[in-house]
């Protein structure tokens, strides 16, 4: 069952605080983004129905914002999750090339996840980096003026990571 | 009640007064006829709507007495609202027409066009927006959009593909239901009225989505593929109903009742909303106090003439030459010059047995 | 060197922290309007400044700030506009990061300014690293007495709240901003009523962009007369620039809106000249939904002066032969790129980003996407360019917010300086796949007769 641990629910508690009485909606983008890191990296169904019923407001309305912003994941994905830009100032610097050399490297082509399930590649529009493309976004952090060496980089160190936490 | 001041408004050269407040759709629907700007997601009677589907667009070309420049965009005319000595353009202008007819292809591009599978065909908004604003052909060379399929239960037979995203839907749920389990989801061009996870809509008041549905997109099941609107008959009845006025609109067939729906207004807007026991299970006459043929008043195919007479056709107001200086509206094409089947000189009754192509030869001496 | 003021302290080590900014002289600003002036005296200031909105639509702040209504015993609302996803943009992420400080400074000052108790930051989702930085600012700036309860003892409480978006570049536009902070689809609201009336919650609501407010801080510091003298005409004070594309030093900078384009582009104070030797093609000088412009017309007007970084000279010609400041994203490209496959990117990015309420963005979007891709891949036919241009047309003007202008500007600015590439990309599909066009004629600034 989806439940948030008690620290969860305290930094839920902090993000419903900020508005005002009444008003706890407006605190849905939040909350959305902390369901989607506490369980798994993705928004299901339960999920959604379990934020719905902490902010009192009806599920649809949940579905209805999860659905229209990009960011939320409505399908399991990968432990890491590749999303390189590929707008006009990417493309220019080469944003093809570096989504064209993770299928090289992975196997994987926009949308799909490796079958060890540790990597995912998305495309995604632009995301504020442009004088330092090509990048992606990688968890909280940008990784930029990629190359394929730091490509090559990235995968390790999510390889790494990832037997680490093993 | 407090006064409400007067505000003198000219839309397509004819002027009237209408309180302060009132938009300049309905200051120009108190014109009627063809001044009216036609609405595909603006519902009176539903909180919020409007402003969306853009088919409304009118040029201001004078803001008002006090401050009479132009307003520089074309505005939503649903969501406006008229100022003092406003002077607007509707049918007069090049401008809206040139955007309303661009607004219909692009409501268009991705529409399926199945209406000789559809049943809203005949009572379709869309279909009457083509009809006056559409052209011949597309320049729309891609694949359609299509949708995955969802099922709204025994009701409510959803097409996503025929859909507008008017909203009228979610606010009539909203307004009427105060539980709303559809919505839109997604956003852009992908976005689309479901319920996210497979639901059938039963609240009471739902199958109300079905009168506000300006197309096809959301259609009565218990009539699906049943009959043509268009062969029915519109009765005005009503019945004693613990839950809604029970006041509807029968659609018969002889003494047969295919369809329940509200009452629509001129505008083809619910004059009182109805209960889904009165829509979906009440079927048989006796069910119902026949109060006499409806009349409908749209430009439509169900008003078309075939019941002229004995249900009364309601003709709106003709504004189009008064506005145009006396041009008549222009028609697709005469059928008359393209066809000898209607020839008029040919009277067919007058044959004893079913007409040949041989009848309708031209005159060879 | 130009003036700087925003980013005069951003290379200080250390000034992030609250401890380091101070000593370099911040919250004097917050000191100064909190007990020297008063709101309206604020407002005052910022109108003689003649600050112009920061985030694209170049409206003045202070007009902006004067319209907000005061309604007795109702809450009024200050947000700051931190969505930036603009393409092309990305100074106020460079701003956040380096000098939070001075955004707090200036939300301070400018909520005292509207009176506004509760002030919220909407930052795009995506930049999830910099709430923390935000947060960390905040909570040293309430430390110390300038936020929370009785700010230096004056009575005037403010609290600063950080929220972040998910992914949706509509909700730049202030309303779809608005919406998003209700927690909803970040569909934009059909005005009016405008927010200065009914916005966030239905309260009065001002939203305004990061530089802009960040801009108050200066404001106050030197007077808004002494800012106003910095620039030219109704182009006053600084502005930051974050340059991108084909050139040898990508990045933000800080400008005095009197350099030349020209100067911009080749000294090496800012974009160092051109990456690898190559040539100027074209350049969108404010961010992608602005028109781009040939190498010729962006140096020089039409008239064949100097074409200047501000406002009135990046405008100059109207969109037949100028261009807009926009948000400050100014992307550069070199000879070896192809107009057709980055206009159907920008195509590509605005349909991904249409919200879909309204018919003409909806559709129309996704139709012109489909047009530049089939282009794109050599499928396409010369009566392609006419219907983009007439689809892109009936966009424009039409749609309930400006996302619709921002996706056809682009595709119009295209077709108008680079049909002839558009023409060979058609002609020759097998050739374009290969090779580029190249500069054509683009390449020397025009000569204008005597």
């Amino acid at each position: 069952m989806v439940q948030f641990s008690q620290e969860q629910l305290t930094e839920f508690n902090r993000l419903v605080s900020r508005y005002p009485e009444g008003k706890q909606k407006s605190a849905l983008l939040p909350v959305l983004h902390l369901a989607q890191q506490s369980f798994g990296g993705w928004l299901s169904q339960e999920t959604l129905d379990y934020v719905a019923e902490l902010l009192k407001i009806k599920p649809i309305e949940v579905y209805e914002v999860a659905t229209f912003y990009s960011m939320y994941n409505l399908k399991p994905v990968g432990k890491y999750l590749f999303e390189v830009c590929q707008t006009g100032p990417c493309m220019i610097k080469g944003s093809d090339d570096i989504v064209a050399y993770i299928y090289e490297k992975l196997g994987i082509k926009p949308g799909e996840t490796t079958a060890d399930g540790l990597f995912t590649l998305k495309t995604v529009e632009c995301l504020g980096a442009c004088g330092y493309a090509p990048m992606m976004q990688l968890g909280k952090h940008y990784r930029e003026h990629l190359t394929k060496e730091k490509v090559d980089a990235i995968i390790e160190e999510c390889r790494k990571n990832a037997a680490a936490n093993n | 009640m407090s006064e409400q001041p007067l505000f003198k408004v000219t839309i397509d050269n004819i002027t009237i007064e209408v309180p302060a407040g009132t938009t300049i759709l309905n200051a120009a629907r108190k014109i009627g006829g063809e001044v009216a700007p036609p609405a595909m997601c603006y519902y009176s009677k539903l909180e919020g709507s409007g402003g969306k589907c853009r088919t409304c667009l009118v040029e201001v070309s004078k803001g008002s007495e006090k401050d009479p420049r132009p307003m520089p965009k074309l505005v939503a005319s649903c969501r406006t609202t008229v100022m003092d000595g406003m002077e607007v353009k509707n049918i007069t202008s090049e401008k809206v027409i040139d955007a309303r007819n661009g607004v219909v292809e692009f409501l268009l591009i991705n529409h399926p066009l199945d209406c000789p599978v559809c049943d809203q065909a005949g009572e379709c908004h869309l279909q009457d927006l083509s009809y006056n604003h559409g052209k011949e052909g597309t320049r729309f060379e891609f694949q359609k959009r299509v949708f995955k399929k969802h099922d709204l239960g025994p009701y409510i037979q959803l097409h996503m593909t025929r859909c507008i995203l008017c909203y009228r839907c979610v606010f009539t749920a909203d307004q009427l239901t105060g539980k709303r389990e559809h919505g839109v989801l997604d956003r852009g061009d992908h976005a689309e009225i479901a319920t996210f996870i497979e639901k059938s809509l039963e609240n009471e008041f739902i199958g109300n989505v079905i009168d506000v549905c300006p197309v096809g997109a959301l259609t009565d099941k218990t009539f699906r593929f049943k009959n043509r609107v268009w062969f029915l008959k519109p009765m005005d009845a009503h019945r004693d109903c613990p839950t809604c006025s029970g006041k509807v609109t029968l659609w018969n067939r002889g003494d047969e009742v295919y369809r329940v729906t509200a009452r629509k207004d001129q505008w083809g807007e619910v004059e009182d909303w109805i209960c889904n026991t009165c829509r979906f299970e009440k079927k048989n006459t006796s069910d119902w106090v026949i109060e006499g043929p409806r009349l409908i008043d749209r430009h439509s195919v169900i008003a078309q003439g075939h019941y002229a007479g004995s249900v009364g056709m309601h003709k709106p107001t003709e504004t189009f030459e008064a506005v145009h200086n006396g041009r008549k509206p222009k028609l697709l094409m005469d059928i008359h010059s393209v066809s000898n089947v209607n020839r008029p000189e040919i009277t067919l009754s007058k044959l004893d047995r079913p007409a040949h192509s041989s009848d309708f030869k031209p005159n060879q001496d | 060197m130009g003036v700087k003021l925003l980013l005069d302290k951003a290379h200080i080590e250390g000034i992030r922290s609250f401890e380091v900014y101070r000593r370099e002289g911040g919250y004097k600003a917050v000191e100064k309007a909190l007990k020297e002036m008063n709101p309206e005296s604020i407002v005052e200031e910022v109108k003689k400044s003649g600050l112009r909105g920061r985030g694209g639509a170049g409206f003045p702040a202070g007009m902006k700030w004067s319209f907000i209504a005061k309604p007795e015993g109702i809450p009024r609302h200050l947000v700051c506009n931190a969505d930036e996803s603009e393409p092309g943009t990305f100074k106020d992420r460079y701003l956040m990061e380096h000098i939070p400080h001075l955004l707090i400074e200036g939300l301070i000052i400018s909520s005292f300014a509207l009176g506004s108790n509760d002030t919220y930051i909407y930052i795009r989702g995506e930049y999830a690293w910099i709430p923390d930085i935000l947060e960390q600012a905040i909570e040293e700036a309430k430390a110390n007495g300038f936020l929370g309860k009785n700010i230096l003892g004056t009575g005037f409480d403010c609290n600063i709240h950080v929220q972040r978006g998910a992914g949706a570049y509509i909700c730049g536009e202030e309303t779809a901003l608005i919406e998003s902070l209700e927690g909803k689809r970040g569909n934009p609201r059909i005005k009016p009523p405008f927010p200065a009336i009914q916005g966030l919650w239905q309260r009065p609501t001002v939203v305004n962009n990061v530089e802009t407010l960040s801009a108050v801080v200066p404001i106050i510091n030197i007077g808004g007369e002494e800012y106003a003298k910095i620039g030219i005409g109704r182009s006053t004070g600084t502005k930051l620039i974050s340059a991108c594309g084909n050139i040898n030093k990508p990045g933000v900078y800080e400008i005095d809106m009197t350099i030349s384009v020209e100067e911009f582009i080749y000294s090496d104070e800012y974009c160092g000249g051109i990456a690898n030797g190559k040539k100027l093609k074209a350049c969108i000088p404010g961010g992608s939904s602005v028109p781009v412009l040939p190498a010729n017309l962006l140096l020089k007007t039409a008239k064949g002066e100097p074409r200047l970084m501000n406002y009135e000279s990046l405008a100059d010609g109207g969109f037949a032969t100028g261009s807009s400041m926009g948000s400050g994203g100014f992307i550069v490209l070199d000879e070896d790129q192809c107009i057709v496959k980055h206009t159907y990117t920008l195509a590509r990015f605005y349909r991904h980003e249409s919200c879909g309420q309204c018919s003409p963005c909806r559709e129309g979007t996704g139709w012109m996407e489909k047009i530049l891709k089939k282009i794109d891949e050599g499928q396409g036919k010369m009566s392609d360019i006419d219907l983009l241009w007439d689809i892109q047309r009936k966009i424009e003007g039409n749609t309930i917010c400006p996302l619709g202008d921002a996706a056809a500007w682009p595709v119009a600015a295209a077709i108008r300086h680079f049909r002839d590439e558009f023409e060979w990309h058609i002609q020759h599909p097998e050739e374009a796949q290969k090779r580029n066009y190249g500069l054509a004629h683009y390449a020397d600034p025009i000569h204008v007769p005597a």
